[in-house]
């Protein structure tokens, strides 16, 4: 795939605020081209706000996003949503949308539709109505949408929050090919266990501030800030027991 | 009381006998009353979706003349298209005044703010739905309109039914600029104005009956609709 270098990602100085409120102060950090980094904080912490800003959904107060040093959104990298919005058509038609507004046409927009459908193991469904999918396979049909536009980097905001083990399961295993097949992924999570399997490295934020970056297993492991450790200590009895960790 | 029965009754017969006079009017009000609803919702849904999605300045001064315009007095707008197509006016040159062209006009502008002011309502509330997926996805304000109005095309099928309603249960405006002239311009909300007026009360009752088994009709077959895409669509 030829494409514009896009990486490293680098957020500098990044700070937003939010009618008032500042959700986001002076964030640093770098993504780079192979990186699977699980954003973690309690509720509040700027986790969904950060990556909409990294998306470029959100424009920032103070600081800039930039992609291999320039400030252009590239068009190569996606974002799945918590509660996707499906439009009123098929699954697959979800997907040739998504393909069709980025500019892919006639046979190669069904067939990469018809690619990405598959992958997420959602070809018998191809022909539901998207809204009337369970939560579940919304979200995979969301990953499929995605990562059919075979983007560099896909940011997740909290893709198995609100779903069954089962559900949740088969999501992890959706973002593990997703980063098989050479995207980054930037993913916010509640579930420790999640980070803790699909994430190399973790962001962790504490009241709109980033208090520690570290490779995953030395987080878990020794947490460098007060915060992330007593963040810890609250939920690593609850990781321990879930059937999905 | 005997009198309403006696018409009543007339009226029945003059429906079933397939009177051609009866008929006449109800395919002309038809006609125009569709024609008028399906120009309005051409113009007025897209405009109605772009004042919802984007940003602009006088974004509110719009809004409120939007709705403003709901309660535009009809006999207002027939006057004003009367002036503009009589023969001193400026399109006085087509020729068109006192035909079912003028009616169509007259009544397009006043279905148009009813559409647009309901539509930017619906498409304000989904924008807010949709919004961040369509910008993900790399979707402009303006090129999501398209996209919302045809995902709200069952809700928006309500609005166009609103104005369809609300042409052909116009009176005034079309009086002004159709003239009422049997055979031509004569429609059902004109045809009951004037036979009631003379006291012919049967044609009037037996078309008051045909307006309203319409008008229950059409709403009945737009909520069965809406409800199927429900289930079928979500």
């Amino acid at each position: 795939m030829a494409s514009a270098p896009r990486f490293p990602l680098v957020a500098r100085g990044l700070t937003v605020r939010l009618g008032g409120h500042v959700a986001l102060e002076r964030i640093d950090f770098t993504l780079d081209g192979h990186s699977r980094i699980a954003v973690l904080g309690a509720n509040g912490a700027g986790k969904s706000v950060l990556l909409r800003t990294l998306h470029g959904l959100i424009v920032p107060t103070e600081g800039e996003v930039l992609w291999a040093g320039s400030r252009a959104r590239p068009t190569d990298q996606a974002m799945v949503f918590q509660r996707p919005v499906m439009l009123r058509r098929s699954a697959l038609a979800n997907i040739e949308y998504a393909l069709a507004v980025n500019g892919v046409q006639g046979k190669e927009r069904s067939r990469r539709a018809r690619e990405a459908i598959d992958r997420v193991g959602l070809a018998a469904l191809a022909g539901r109505a998207a809204r009337v999918l369970s939560g579940g396979e919304q979200q995979r049909l969301a990953l499929a949408r995605a990562w059919s536009l075979r983007p560099r980097v896909i940011f997740l905001d909290e893709p198995t929050a609100s779903l069954d083990p089962a559900a949740a399961g088969e999501i992890e295993r959706v973002i593990g090919e997703i980063h098989a097949s050479g995207t980054a992924i930037v993913i916010t999570t509640h579930h420790l266990g999640l980070a803790r399997r699909v994430a190399d490295e973790i962001v962790f934020l504490h009241q709109g501030r980033l208090t520690e970056q570290s490779p995953a297993d030395r987080f878990f492991t020794v947490p460098r800030s007060p915060e992330a450790a007593r963040f810890l200590q609250g939920e690593l009895p609850w990781t321990t027991t879930s059937p999905a960790s | 009381m005997q009198d309403i029965q006696a018409s009543l009754s007339l009226a029945l017969r003059l429906l079933a006998g397939g009177d051609r006079e009866l008929w006449g009017i109800v395919a002309l009000s038809l006609n125009v009353s569709i024609a008028s609803a399906i120009l309005a919702c051409a113009l007025g849904m897209p405009l109605g979706a772009l004042v919802a999605v984007r940003e602009f300045p006088g974004r509110r001064a719009v809004i409120v003349m939007l709705n403003a315009l709901l309660g535009l007095p009809a006999v207002v707008v027939g006057l004003l298209v009367y002036l503009l197509l009589s023969r001193a006016g400026p399109l006085g040159g087509l020729g068109i005044l006192f035909t079912p062209t003028a009616i169509v006009i007259a009544q397009t502008l006043l279905v148009l703010p009813i559409v647009a002011a309901l539509s930017r309502q619906f498409v304000e509330d989904a924008w807010g739905e949709y919004r961040e997926q369509l910008t993900s996805l790399g979707v402009s304000a303006t090129h999501a309109v398209p996209t919302l109005l045809w995902d709200l095309r069952y809700s928006l099928l309500t609005v166009a039914l609103a104005g369809f309603g609300r042409a052909a249960s116009e009176v005034g405006a079309v009086m002004i600029v159709g003239g009422n002239i049997d055979g031509v311009t004569r429609v059902m909300t004109t045809a009951i104005a004037l036979e009631t007026s003379k006291g012919d009360l049967p044609l009037a009752l037996a078309l008051g009956a045909i307006l309203i088994v319409l008008v229950i009709a059409l709403n009945a077959a737009a909520y069965a609709l809406r409800e199927w895409s429900m289930k079928r669509h979500g």
